[in-house]
């Protein structure tokens, strides 16, 4: 499955100045794992020692936060696109 | 105060003070942090006591260069004391911190004063946010009386009376078919590419410092002294946390002695990610879809709820959640012993407060203060249908079948 990652800013320069990467994999687990391998830094600015999201980091599948669906194991259709952003915005 | 760096409040890494707001190792968000001050408490209260009747006379607290020339002055607004509510909820010492007195009637013209100040030193032209309606409201006026541009971004569904005096200021209003956390998602994007001032995304570093003006203004205005407990809505987590952290500086600073106050978040059933996280003992908010009346409140994934929890846990207060229905008794209660009409917000917090009185949670000794942040003319549709107004002839007759007179005692 060929999913599009859309980065925000803040971890461009991580991904070699890209605001986007598209990547293989089936569960949003799957393509953030995939994204580490096309990009390694990512790996820990994205996830805690233990491979989970850290705690001010939103995913999006489609619009919809990823909370909201199966986490991690949400299914990913073909041509989907996954957004990352950070979670701290915001207040009335 | 010379402030000196943003700092990561998870990782502690700093950054230069610009405009951002997350840090980029790992996505905490990132704090004002300031010199130590100095000067000492005789000679700060001095210059206090001497500034403009503005959030300005905290100048020595906040992240300007200069202090600005006020566009449209905010804040101090009264501190009043609120002895027939008490009576009626058992307790001694009631005050109401009355936000609806702003400019444009909430507590959002604060954050909006601060970051608007910091974008024109920044060099910003234009300035955006992500808005539940108080802050459209503020960011609109502000703007267009500093002279800018500005781009407001709401629910499509928000109150009318929160659109209206939005867009009565001239600038764009661009109503979002979603909730409050699409808008969010959309302005987050929206600022990486845009050179924007987002009061509340790329700026909010410098806006949530507005917030603490709440509570160095209550302090000096209980004659430099500290409520014992704080009840304060909890939307983003932004303004609790905050009224927190301004006690503490006076505190540091040597303004006021004592211990920050017992902290009891406010949050509507329908929307209550905090309290619900706080109840059952995590620091990770779950998201939630809101669904409440109090839409000023509709924060379903509130950037800074693990501190809102941390702060209620370490202080022995708590994050507590009401109905829609305690939601309009409480602005019904505010509105009948104070003569305060609050938005829905402020019914949330007064509701927190009668729950909390009715509980025995508060000790009848305590100076209780509350925060209410916003005008019931905002939210007006609220109280429809909650009274009969008579309609009569223009007779005396008329008048005596239809309304029954107090008897004279």
């Amino acid at each position: 499955m060929s999913v599009t990652v859309k980065l925000p800013t803040q971890l461009r320069d991580a991904a070699g100045g890209r605001s986007a990467a598209i990547v293989e994999g089936d569960t949003v687990g799957e393509v953030l794992g995939a994204l580490y391998e096309q990009h390694a830094e990512l790996r820990e600015r994205l996830a805690d020692p233990a491979g989970e999201l850290r705690r001010f980091v939103n995913v999006y599948l489609g619009g919809e936060d990823i909370r909201f669906l199966d986490g991690l194991g949400t299914t990913v259709p073909d041509g989907a696109e996954v957004t990352i952003l950070p979670a701290v915005a915001g207040g009335g | 105060m010379p402030a000196d760096a943003l700092k990561c409040k998870e990782c502690q890494t700093r950054y230069p003070l610009g405009a951002r707001y997350v840090c980029e190792r790992c996505f905490g968000p990132l704090e004002v942090s300031y010199d130590t001050l100095d000067s000492g408490p005789e000679q700060l209260k001095r210059r206090i006591q001497v500034g403009p009747h503005t959030l300005w006379r905290y100048a020595d607290f906040l992240p300007l260069l200069e202090t600005p020339r006020p566009v449209l002055p905010t804040g101090w607004t009264p501190l009043v004391r609120a002895d027939r509510l008490a009576q009626r909820l058992g307790l001694e010492e009631v005050w109401v911190k009355n936000e609806t007195a702003n400019p444009t009637h909430s507590f959002k013209d604060r954050v909006v004063s601060v970051a608007l100040a910091r974008a024109q030193e920044l060099g910003f032209d234009t300035v955006a946010c992500a808005s539940t309606g108080n802050l459209a409201n503020a960011v609109a006026a502000h703007a267009a009386a500093a002279g800018l541009p500005s781009y407001v971004f709401i629910p499509a569904d928000l109150e009318p009376e929160k659109i209206l005096a939005t867009g009565a200021y001239g600038g764009t209003v661009v109503g979002v078919r979603g909730n409050y956390d699409d808008v969010n998602r959309l302005c987050t994007e929206l600022s990486g590419d845009r050179p924007w001032a987002f009061v509340n995304v790329n700026l909010r570093p410098y806006y949530a410092e507005g917030s603490k003006t709440l509570a160095y203004e209550t302090a000096e205005q209980l004659g430099w002294e500290l409520p014992d407990r704080v009840v304060a809505p909890v939307a983003s987590g932004s303004l609790f946390t905050k009224v927190a952290r301004g006690f503490e500086d006076f505190i540091e600073a040597g303004l006021v002695s004592g211990t920050v106050p017992t902290m009891n978040g406010a949050q509507a059933a329908g929307c209550s990610p905090v309290a619900t996280a706080f109840a059952a003992g995590r620091d990770v908010c779950k998201p939630v879809k809101p669904d409440t009346i109090a839409k000023s409140l509709a924060i379903g994934n509130p950037a800074d709820g693990p501190y809102a929890i941390e702060l209620a846990r370490r202080t022995s207060g708590g994050i507590e959640a009401v109905t829609d229905d305690e939601i309009r008794a409480g602005i019904r209660l505010l509105a009948e012993t104070t003569g305060i009409f609050t938005e829905t917000a402020g019914g949330v917090t007064t509701a927190v407060l009668a729950k909390l009185a009715a509980r025995g949670a508060i000790d009848p000794a305590e100076r209780v203060v509350v925060y209410i942040t916003g005008d019931g003319l905002k939210t007006i549709e609220t109280v429809r249908g909650t009274f009969e107004v008579a309609e009569i002839d223009p007779t005396v007759s008329a008048f005596e079948a239809a309304v029954t007179e107090p008897v004279a005692a």
